[in-house]
């Protein structure tokens, strides 16, 4: 590991403005899609008064979740002290601020009154997750930077184990609590469970590693940087255990809820009868999201790993958005029982499931945030010395060769 | 006239005008303390704190509701300038972003087939999950019990909806205009039954929806008070709260479930 040197992109060819000019572009949709939101109110959203959780909620906590997991390839060098990993770190950090960033813009373009920000940053109430997690968002920008800077700076590199360590804590305890939103919801079935703070947790180390993978994978091959297979391998062997713990996590909850006959009804309906929710969940989840990525990282393989690697990741992503579609929209849909043993009716769809029909803006505040965070680390990588000159396979692992 | 005289005639017209001054004063405030002692009488003087010896509440005789009656509804639609904003939408999809502050229920159970009618409103909790989740405090239970928002305050998070066991907050998804005194609204913010109280405050002692109630099915009242109706009501033929295994004590109760 010896000899490796960090550089920082040119960013001067076409290619670089024009990757620049894609990500401008998308957020330009969401910055529009933001103002026709809060000029007209709400209405012109598929959300409701049923249905209050919508697309834009499923990118934000998506891109939060996947924030703090793509700490983890930094974490795993500096906790837990594995040389292999010291060369991703620094951008595995810098990803991780990004997620967030692009992330928490999508939650709060979408809030009803954005303008009030200032009021969310100066009006606590303690005994709400949500104030908590307003809490640590903004720590985890301050204790990530800094645990950047000392990867970054030699000067004060002796305190990068302390920083990193203190990072991966806070990472544990971020998405422990963004978890905890639905986990200490008790209105609703399909929440109001302790295994949604850990089962978020394990998904934020799929989701964040599987996007950790494709800006890695895109930012070799688009510099004619050497990408080894040995490390991708690793990469995608690891990806493997999270998305086999992620199942795992899923079975629990919904073998747990299947025991209680109290929730045989939110089961039958995510599982059998949901419609989108169940081809969400059954196709989704499970099929994309699962199956296939883990018959494609164990099974001996046809194509190129880094082939490979690519399409298991994007269903992983594609996966995690309709495991939050199933979590968020199949979780509101879902009536609540005002009296048990009756069938409620009203104007107010009491009793009724709720079908909810995303609308353009929607996506486009969503990507707006996805494109928040891309441009973040594509700026990152021509600013700062992040990647390795070269990750051939001598240099990321000396023992092979 | 010496300036002896000139000092004593000063001083008498000095105490004269004190005298008339005080006269007339004591007049004044004799006239007007009626007014200000019936009102004392009748309303909370603004600037006083609520308190939580009261503690107000609802309740809702679902024998007594009649079948099709929407009469509660449209008189809180009413009270509070709550109405339907056409966007060209679908029936259905402008139903679901329409403000209800209370609405009726129709349920039956599915064993027997018995039906029942009710009005279901924001339950006015003692616990309630919407106060606890609110990350800026906008949601708020007051000392006498009613939950509301502060509309200054509330960023449109939705956390409380989502908290709700009851559905009972809606969202205002659109600009508002002729919005009423009583009840501030705005787009962009999560409302939701107030329990009538800008009328608690003024002493009127019931609610729009209670008071449109031609058959008696809803009873406004203090539950902290052994001797009102309510609690007299309650005493005498109990009351059910809406999903009572929440332990949210609710401040609306139901009987004829």
């Amino acid at each position: 590991m010896k000899n490796i040197r960090y550089t920082s992109i040119e960013g001067n060819s076409l290619k670089f403005l024009g990757l620049l000019g894609v990500f401008g572009f998308f957020i330009l949709l969401g910055f529009l899609a933001f103002l026709k939101m809060e000029h007209e109110g709400h209405w012109i959203t598929g959300m409701n008064n049923q249905v209050i959780w919508g697309m834009p909620h499923i990118f934000a906590i998506f891109l939060i979740v996947a924030a703090s997991g793509a700490l983890n390839v930094a974490s795993i060098a500096s906790v837990f002290n594995k040389s292999f990993y010291k060369p991703l770190a620094k951008l595995s950090a810098v990803l991780s601020l990004a997620l967030l960033a692009g992330g928490l813009a999508v939650l709060l373009l979408d809030l009803g009154r954005p303008d009030r920000l200032i009021v969310a940053i100066t009006y606590y109430n303690f005994k709400s997750i949500f104030a908590w997690n307003i809490i640590l968002y903004t720590g985890f920008f301050g204790i990530v930077g800094i645990y950047l800077w000392t990867m970054l700076d030699w000067q004060v590199e002796k305190y990068k184990r302390i920083a990193g360590t203190a990072a991966f804590i806070w990472r544990l305890i971020l998405t422990t609590g963004t978890g905890s939103i639905f986990g200490f919801l008790v209105a609703r079935s399909a929440y109001d469970a302790a295994i949604m703070a850990p089962m978020f947790v394990i998904m934020s180390f799929s989701f964040g590693l599987a996007i950790y993978i494709l800006v890695l994978l895109a930012s070799y091959r688009w510099t004619g940087r050497e990408l080894g297979d040995v490390v991708i391998t690793r990469l995608k062997n690891l990806l493997g255990v999270f998305i086999a713990a992620t199942l795992y996590f899923s079975l629990v909850y919904h073998l747990t809820n299947l025991y209680a006959t109290e929730h045989h009804g939110i089961e039958a309906f995510v599982l059998m009868k949901g419609g989108i929710i169940t081809n969400m969940y059954w196709l989704g989840q499970i099929i994309l999201g699962t199956l296939i990525p883990l018959a494609l990282i164990y099974c001996p393989r046809p194509a190129k790993s880094n082939t490979m690697a690519v399409v298991a990741s994007v269903l992983v992503i594609l996966g995690g958005l309709a495991s939050l579609y199933v979590i968020l929209i199949g979780g509101q849909s879902y009536p609540m029982t005002l009296v048990p043993g009756y069938e409620a009716s009203s104007t107010f769809a009491d009793g009724a499931i709720t079908v909810y029909s995303p609308s353009i803006w929607e996506f486009m505040l969503g990507m707006g945030g996805v494109a928040i965070a891309l441009v973040i680390v594509t700026l990152a990588m021509k600013i700062f010395r992040l990647l390795p000159d070269s990750l051939s396979d001598k240099i990321a692992d000396p023992h092979k060769s | 006239m010496g300036q002896n005289d000139m000092n004593n005639t000063n001083k008498i017209d000095q105490y004269r005008r004190r005298l008339l001054g005080g006269s007339a004063a004591a007049v004044a405030g004799l006239a007007l303390a009626p007014g200000l002692i019936l009102n004392t009488v009748q309303a909370k003087p603004a600037a006083d704190a609520v308190s939580s010896k009261n503690r107000w509440g609802l309740l809702i005789d679902t024998t007594k509701c009649a079948d099709g009656c929407s009469d509660c509804v449209t008189a809180c639609n009413t009270e509070h300038g709550l109405r339907k904003i056409d966007h060209g939408l679908s029936e259905s999809k402008s139903e679901a972003i329409t403000s209800q502050w209370i609405r009726n229920v129709t349920l039956k159970n599915k064993s027997t087939g018995h039906t029942v009618n009710m009005p279901v409103m924001c339950q006015h909790c003692e616990n309630p999950p919407c106060v606890d989740v609110c990350p800026t405090g906008a949601s708020f239970k007051r000392d006498d019990g009613i939950v509301l928002v502060d509309k200054h305050i509330c960023i449109g998070c939705r956390y409380c909806m989502m908290a709700c066991p009851y559905k009972a907050r809606s969202f205002i998804h659109e600009a508002l205009t002729d919005q009423l005194a009583v009840a501030p609204r705005g787009k962009g913010t999560v409302e939701s039954c107030t329990l009538c109280v800008h009328k608690v405050d003024n002493g009127d002692g019931t609610t729009a929806c209670a008071e449109a109630c031609t058959h008696g099915a809803i009873t406004f009242g203090d539950l902290n008070d052994k001797s009102s109706l309510i609690s007299k009501k309650l005493e005498m033929s109990g009351g059910r709260q809406l999903r009572a295994e929440l332990g949210l004590n609710t401040g609306v109760r139901y009987q004829g479930l």
